[in-house]
């Protein structure tokens, strides 16, 4: 397979939707465009799964390289492992869930999908690509697309919002861009990973270009304390805006965390190891206990994202290959989950105008299927079993437990503390809103999802139950990659 | 005397036009509207055949070299002037002294040819001066303003002080070594005292020409004054030969003194980008918004210049034919509004999405280039200038140019958020934008989104070097 098709269909799709004419046109272009881009990722799943059956066991399939640059020797060499497959089947679901939620979007929608679709080009380009420096190239292009999308499209205080998100994710890039020139001037003038991969570089300079990488991808993925652009870029946003931002976006620096940080440079990693874990620690315990005390439910979902992404990092941290399937696990069902759930919160808005918990109740008589999804979304954000939440979160748990030692197990058992919090602010929010007495009676005569909303919500809870109901599949995708990692981390 | 043509062909074509322009201002037989389309043509052709027939070689005794990069550079700058011919069309029609215009603006680019392909100190100077003072008569274009004699009065002042500086720098060099020759210099140069004093002089005169911190104080008022053609010419095609030949200067000629001026460099380049950014952040006009940020562009410059020759020159080249496309989209959009509205304030632009879409997309993909932002040209240009720096394996420098994208990025997106999402009551009105204004946003456009993909160009201009 072709994997320049996954930058030429978005890009065609994108250059369709300038061409268009009116709004009817934009939005069908845009959700055929993204339907093939789904398509796509799934032929790309069952081909992958077919050529490891076969026993191919290069460490990246379909590999392609074209030179753009001979010196600096900059190449589109691109190739995908599982974790590729899987964050790519991620970013399809999550396009055509964001175009289809944003079906009635009426401001600009050509620009809209536009960008909306730009953003799904820097994400698939981002995870196919093994040169460092075209790696960094589609991380940076989803720059302009947020800002757009948020300062434009968004509510509240957006132009705060986007400003703070640009900048801050642009001060990650300088961290990134740094860490990769170092890492080129050292391991013999080259960007590509698979070559960067055979080079060890002295564990002083790893000492050096660790931190800068996994700090500047951290900034992306809401590294405590670097998170502080998450809560309110992801409230700003429109709803699409916040599923791609929580969903995707925060993905590509978890994904950096692993692939270029952990990866290229694991001496740095088991150094640095442990000032990770406390880090996500701190992640996953404020960011519970944030959610606690917010009213605004896109404020809940934005710190909640901030505690299930600490158990990423948490994974990587803990270094066992249990505990880093665990955080890769954790990246694919977070990403759907909380598209899902700001999805639904974007439904709820569309109906009731309103965000804060305590103007809302009894919604379940008006709109039983988006509360449904509401609640089974928050089950699954809670961690219960049957649904990914659980899957991936357990997994990062057993990983982490393998560290015998007092330090690795009290920041487990404090990590594990959160889903009690979590229990609390998720059980509680539903019940507010979709049970109890009813608020407003307009909000109840708003009416239920639309088609299109319905089919948004379908597509996204497959994907939960998917991976929740048979997480083997997605076991099996990821371990051989957590697997490679570990082999580098054991010095193999 | 067919090597004179060959060698000095761009020269010679400019000349040519220069007195093709005087004949035509004295048969007074045309309207501006068809004389600005002869001149247009005739700098697209002169353009065009720059391309062809580059060769290396001097002549008069080697005070004037050519190479085929030399060439390559001459027609960077010769892109740079077509485009502005096309963008400032709206303003150029209107001006009673279009001829004469275009005369010193042809003259100045001369000076820049015989700058960049100067091999003494001599013609070197006489280059430089040609270079400028057609220049500030051109600032004093707009007759009816008097920031626009402001303007010209303070450029014609500070150059003239940073000539004496230069002259005083020259001399004190052939004091030092006996010679004024590039080739006999390289050898003379020992980091003897005088020749250290004589060199700070001679930088300081390109410190100012390429307003280098803290020789920058004249360019904000003069880029304001200017009318905006003139502006864009100053910050784009001037800053470029004049770094063109910096760097040649520095390493072909003074690169026994590499260890001086490398710190000198650096700390030149930091203070250049701090300074020009923090600037930048407080301003309202947009020409002296754009000042600033070309000031903090040239920080940028300076640190791919320390790093090394081949390095230095590739990203350098690559980087202006990147940065007159980006800088003259910004400069062409903001002309068309001052000229049709008389706004020059970033305020003004609030709300321009709505009525002027086309301009809005030609400024933002100009201004996001300037911040580096990927798809557009200026994320390669940037990061090959960051690399460029990093080859001397002085990583501090990075890391602070780096922060200084991040604080750029701030206030190229206040221009951003004025024309995508502020609102306002009375937005500039929809601009009907001529046919020739449009075909050179979308060259510039077209430059900005293709320069960076098509790979070819920077491994070319990397063969010219060698």
């Amino acid at each position: 397979m072709n994997l320049l098709l996954f930058i030429a269909i978005p890009l065609l799709t994108a250059l369709a939707v300038l061409l268009c004419r009116n709004q009817e046109q934009v939005k069908w272009t845009a959700l055929v465009g993204s339907l093939a881009q789904l398509v796509l990722s799934v032929v790309l799943l069952l081909l992958y799964n077919q050529e490891r059956s076969t026993g191919n066991s290069m460490q990246m399939l379909f590999e392609e390289s074209y030179v753009l640059f001979s010196n600096p020797p900059i190449n589109f060499h691109f190739g995908v492992d599982g974790l590729s497959v899987a964050m790519i089947l991620l970013t399809s679901f999550v396009l055509v869930a964001g175009i289809l939620v944003s079906w009635n979007i009426e401001k600009m929608t050509k620009e809209f999908y536009f960008l909306l679709i730009l953003l799904a080009l820097g994400a698939y380009g981002f995870f196919i690509s093994l040169d460092l420096f075209i790696l960094f190239f589609f991380l940076e292009i989803s720059v302009i697309p947020k800002y757009l999308l948020i300062g434009i499209w968004g509510s509240g205080r957006k132009e705060y919002s986007a400003n703070k998100l640009a900048l801050m994710l642009m001060g990650g890039s300088a961290l990134i861009l740094v860490g990769i020139l170092l890492l080129y001037f050292n391991a013999g003038h080259s960007f590509d990973i698979t070559e960067l991969a055979q080079v060890t570089l002295g564990s002083r300079l790893q000492q050096i270009i660790f931190p800068l990488l996994f700090l500047g991808f951290g900034v992306f993925t809401a590294l405590f304390p670097l998170h502080t652009w998450v809560p309110d870029g992801h409230s700003s946003a429109p709803t699409a805006g916040s599923m791609f931002l929580a969903g995707i976006s925060m993905k590509l620096g978890g994904y950096g965390c692993l692939r270029v940080a952990t990866y290229l440079l694991p001496e740095g990693a088991k150094q640095y190891a442990d000032i990770i874990i406390v880090l996500s620690a701190i992640a996953i315990l404020y960011g519970a206990f944030a959610t606690m005390m917010q009213k605004d439910l896109k404020y809940i979902n934005a710190y909640s994202s901030v505690s299930h992404v600490g158990f990423s990092l948490l994974g990587i941290g803990m270094l066992t290959q249990t505990a880093i399937t665990g955080a890769m696990m954790q990246m694919v069902s977070h990403g759907v989950m909380t598209a899902l759930f700001f999805a639904v919160i974007g439904m709820i808005y569309d109906r009731t105008h309103t965000r804060q918990v305590n103007e809302m109740g009894g919604l379940m008589k008006g709109m039983p299927f988006a509360m449904t999804v509401f609640f089974l979304v928050g089950l699954c954000s809670l961690g219960l079993p049957g649904l990914s939440g659980f899957v991936a979160e357990m997994t990062v748990f057993m990983g982490s437990w393998q560290n015998a030692d007092t330090f690795h197990r009290v920041a487990t058992i404090a990590a594990c503390m959160s889903i009690v919090v979590t229990a609390v602010y998720i059980l509680r929010a539903i019940g507010k809103v979709a049970m109890g007495p009813v608020v407003n009676e307009d909000h109840i005569a708003a009416g239920d999802v639309r088609w299109n909303e319905k089919m948004a919500a379908i597509i996204l809870l497959a994907g939960i139950l998917a991976i929740g109901i048979a997480p083997q599949w997605l076991n099996k995708l990821l371990s051989p990659t957590a697997e490679i990692i570990m082999n580098r981390l054991n010095g193999h | 005397m067919t090597d004179f043509i060959t060698l000095m062909k761009h020269e010679l074509l400019i000349t040519v036009i220069i007195f093709l322009l005087l004949f035509v201002k004295i048969g007074k037989g045309m309207k501006n509207e068809s004389l600005l389309t002869m001149i247009q043509v005739l700098l697209l052709l002169n353009g065009i055949a720059g391309f062809f027939f580059n060769e290396s070689g001097s002549l008069f005794a080697d005070m004037f070299y050519t190479s085929p990069l030399v060439a390559f550079q001459k027609n960077v700058l010769n892109i740079g002037v077509y485009l502005i011919s096309l963008l400032f069309g709206d303003w150029l029609k209107k001006t009673p002294h279009l001829p004469e215009f275009f005369i010193l603006l042809l003259s100045a680019l001369l000076g820049m040819f015989l700058l960049i392909s100067s091999g003494n100190l001599l013609i070197f100077y006489l280059a430089l001066e040609l270079a400028t003072i057609p220049v500030a008569a051109m600032a004093n274009f707009d007759l009816a303003k008097k920031r626009s004699s402001e303007g010209a009065m303070k450029m014609i002042l500070s150059s003239a002080f940073s000539s004496g500086i230069l002259l005083f720098g020259i001399s004190l060099i052939y004091g030092a070594t006996g010679t004024i020759s590039f080739g006999e210099l390289v050898n003379q140069i020992n980091g003897s005292p005088l020749q250290v004093l004589a060199f700070v002089f001679f930088f300081s005169a390109f410190a100012f020409k390429l307003s280098i911190v803290p020789f920058h104080f004249w360019t904000a008022d003069v880029y304001e004054g200017s009318p905006i053609a003139t502006t864009s010419f100053l910050s784009v095609i001037s800053k470029g030969a004049v770094a063109f030949i910096f760097i040649t200067a520095l390493y072909r000629v003074f690169g026994g003194l590499y260890e001086i001026w490398y710190w000198m460099l650096a700390v030149l380049a930091v203070l250049t980008m701090l300074t020009g950014n923090l600037f930048a952040l407080r301003q309202q006009n947009i020409k002296r918004f754009l000042a600033f940020s070309s000031i903090a562009q040239v920080g940028f410059i300076l640190v791919a210049i320390s790093g090394n020759y081949t390095a230095g020159t590739s990203s350098v080249v690559y980087f202006v034919l990147i940065y007159i496309f980006s800088n003259l989209a910004a400069f062409g959009v903001a002309a068309v509004i001052a000229e049709k509205t008389g706004k020059e304030n970033i305020d003004d632009y609030k709300g321009l999405y709505k009525t002027n879409p086309f301009l809005s997309w030609v400024l933002a993909l100009g201004l996001f280039s300037l911040a580096g932002i990927p798809p557009t040209a200026g994320f390669f240009g940037k990061l090959f200038l960051l690399t460029a720096g990093a080859e001397k394996g002085n990583f501090w420098l990075i890391i602070i140019a780096g922060l200084n994208m991040v604080i750029s990025l701030y206030y190229y997106l206040k221009v951003v958020r004025a024309i995508f999402m502020d609102k306002n009551e009375n937005p500039v009105e929809p601009i009907k934008v001529s046919a020739s204004v449009k075909l050179g946003m979308i060259i510039c456009a077209a430059g900005i989104v293709f320069t960076g993909l098509a790979g070819k160009l920077f491994d070319y201009i990397q063969s010219l070097i060698a």
